[in-house]
């Protein structure tokens, strides 16, 4: 199991063919209070880059990437219903989406943990 | 975005430092957005307590002279010369199309007009004011000046203990205060829909009152991200986003700030920048094309500014400009410009956020109930 980084502050954890992603605790703090969240549907097939999700707060709207190809196998419906979830427990109970990767070998050009924070902190 | 070492910085610049501010560029200064308590908590301990605004960034400026109000009126289509001693008034400057160049406050302290105007606008309205009536009154700027605002049900609570006698004003009057031998002006009004007050007072005493505050059990810091939520749930009009220069105070459902004195067949009807078209769509001679609503959806999905509205038959009928999803409303509110047709409260509407149609419906403003002091 490994986990991942974007450039765009998800982190997408690797379990075999799957997996998980999510907004970083850097990016939940940036947004503040997360109001609304729109979550991709089930079955639908995106490229990496593709917008899959929105994370609101009050006062602004980000878009949620995919940060690599693949189809959406499961969303995070308990984030559905309590948003707050991606404030209290990002890299947890704040997960967004599961994705059947299509190109792993994408996941070779992301962010380890220690360079993410080296990125985040110049952000 | 601006590097914030070239912005203008308040009085409370070291202060909202050291609170732990998250600070922003806004109308060229470098502003709190928000505390670490976050913008939730902060809007909430408002509404529930008494929250202390930083609002220094806007513009403070007097007009003094036997003809002040005489001539301020002729800028404005409110009545200024009926004004009440130490009472205060929303007004709007308008241009020669009746577009609305800002919105303001002003109070009637008896040997001056004291105005506020918003901090992005303030350059351009001085020179405004000065260009059209600085040949009849005075016009003093006091950009350098600090201002606070004091919001919530305790905030009376709170100031009566620093300043005495601030519990006898009620909403929309004002007074003068001495404290630590500097001289504050306060109003009791504000920006929320809640109790409270604005208070202006000198740069060099702005810190040391603030601490005074914040050092009262019912204050809390608030940001500028809780003061637009607060304002938008109060249904007030954010200028540059819900009013600008190509809205007319009709469009903008601003009628209200029009007293009887300056309408067709009032004493003093008309005399302002923009009358013929202003006093015409107020009458209904002229039919306006859009109207100012507030908008509620009736699904918890936020409808942000920009937003297209369309018909329940699908044809485009306006655009949000403002939207959030209401902390104490509990559901996401917006103002919003619609044609007059679908302008009626319970009229059904469809915002199109991201290619989805979220149904809204016109709603009455505010969305959360004023609670100001009238006495």
């Amino acid at each position: 199991m490994t986990t991942k980084y974007t450039e765009d502050h998800e982190w997408i954890r690797v379990e075999g063919d799957t997996a998980t992603v999510g907004i970083t605790a850097h990016a939940q703090d940036a947004l503040g209070d997360v109001v609304f969240v729109d979550l991709p549907e089930v079955g639908k097939t995106y490229a990496q880059k593709d917008v899959a999700g929105v994370v609101e707060s009050v006062k602004a709207a980000a878009d949620v990437y995919m940060p690599v190809s693949g189809e959406i196998t499961e969303v995070n419906e308990a984030l559905r219903d309590d948003p707050s979830l991606a404030n209290s427990d990002p890299l947890g109970a704040g997960w967004f989406f599961k994705v059947k990767l299509s190109e792993p070998a994408q996941l070779d050009a992301l962010l380890d943990a220690s360079a993410y924070d080296d990125f985040a902190k110049n952000a | 975005m601006a590097d914030l070492n070239e912005l203008l910085q308040t009085p409370l610049h070291a202060l909202h430092l050291e609170l732990g501010a998250r600070m922003v560029p806004f109308a060229g200064y470098a502003m709190p957005v928000q505390y670490p308590a976050g913008l939730m908590a902060e809007h909430h301990h408002t509404r529930n307590a008494a929250g202390l605004f930083d609002v220094s960034h806007m513009g403070q400026l007097r007009l003094s002279g036997p003809e002040a109000a005489t001539a301020f009126e002729s800028l404005m289509p409110v009545d200024v010369i009926g004004l009440g001693l130490n009472r205060q008034r929303y007004g709007l400057l308008l241009n020669e199309e009746g577009g609305i160049i800002d919105d303001l406050m002003f109070v009637n302290r008896g040997s001056d007009l004291f105005v506020i105007v918003n901090g992005a606008c303030k350059h351009g309205d001085l020179t405004h004011i000065q260009a059209r009536i600085g040949g009849r009154c005075t016009v003093t700027p006091q950009f350098d000046r600090g201002l606070l605002a004091l919001q919530g049900p305790q905030a009376v609570r709170a100031l009566q203990r620093l300043l005495p006698g601030a519990e006898s004003l009620v909403f929309m009057t004002g007074r003068a205060f001495e404290w630590e031998g500097a001289g504050l002006y306060v109003t009791r009004s504000g920006y929320t829909g809640e109790d409270g007050f604005e208070i202006s007072l000198p740069a060099a005493s702005t810190e040391a009152f603030a601490r005074a505050l914040l050092a009262q059990p019912e204050v809390k810091p608030v940001g500028l991200g809780a003061r637009n939520s607060l304002r938008l749930e109060a249904g007030l009009c954010l200028y540059g986003n819900d009013i600008d220069t190509s809205t007319t105070p009709v469009e903008a459902s601003l009628g209200w700030a029009i007293q009887k004195v300056r309408r067709t067949g009032g004493e003093r009807a008309g005399g302002f920048p923009g009358a013929a078209r202003v006093l015409a769509q107020l009458d209904g001679s002229e039919p306006v094309t859009r109207k100012r609503v507030g908008l509620v959806a009736l699904e918890r999905v936020p409808v942000r500014e920009h937003t297209e509205l369309r018909s329940t038959d699908g044809q485009s009928i306006g655009e949000v400009t403002s939207g959030l999803l209401g902390p104490t409303a509990g559901k996401p509110v917006a103002l919003a410009y619609v044609t007059p047709a679908h302008a009626t409260v319970g009229t059904r509407v469809n915002a199109i956020v991201r290619g989805k149609a979220v149904p809204m419906e016109v709603s009455a403003t505010p969305f959360v109930p004023n609670r100001y002091v009238r006495g």
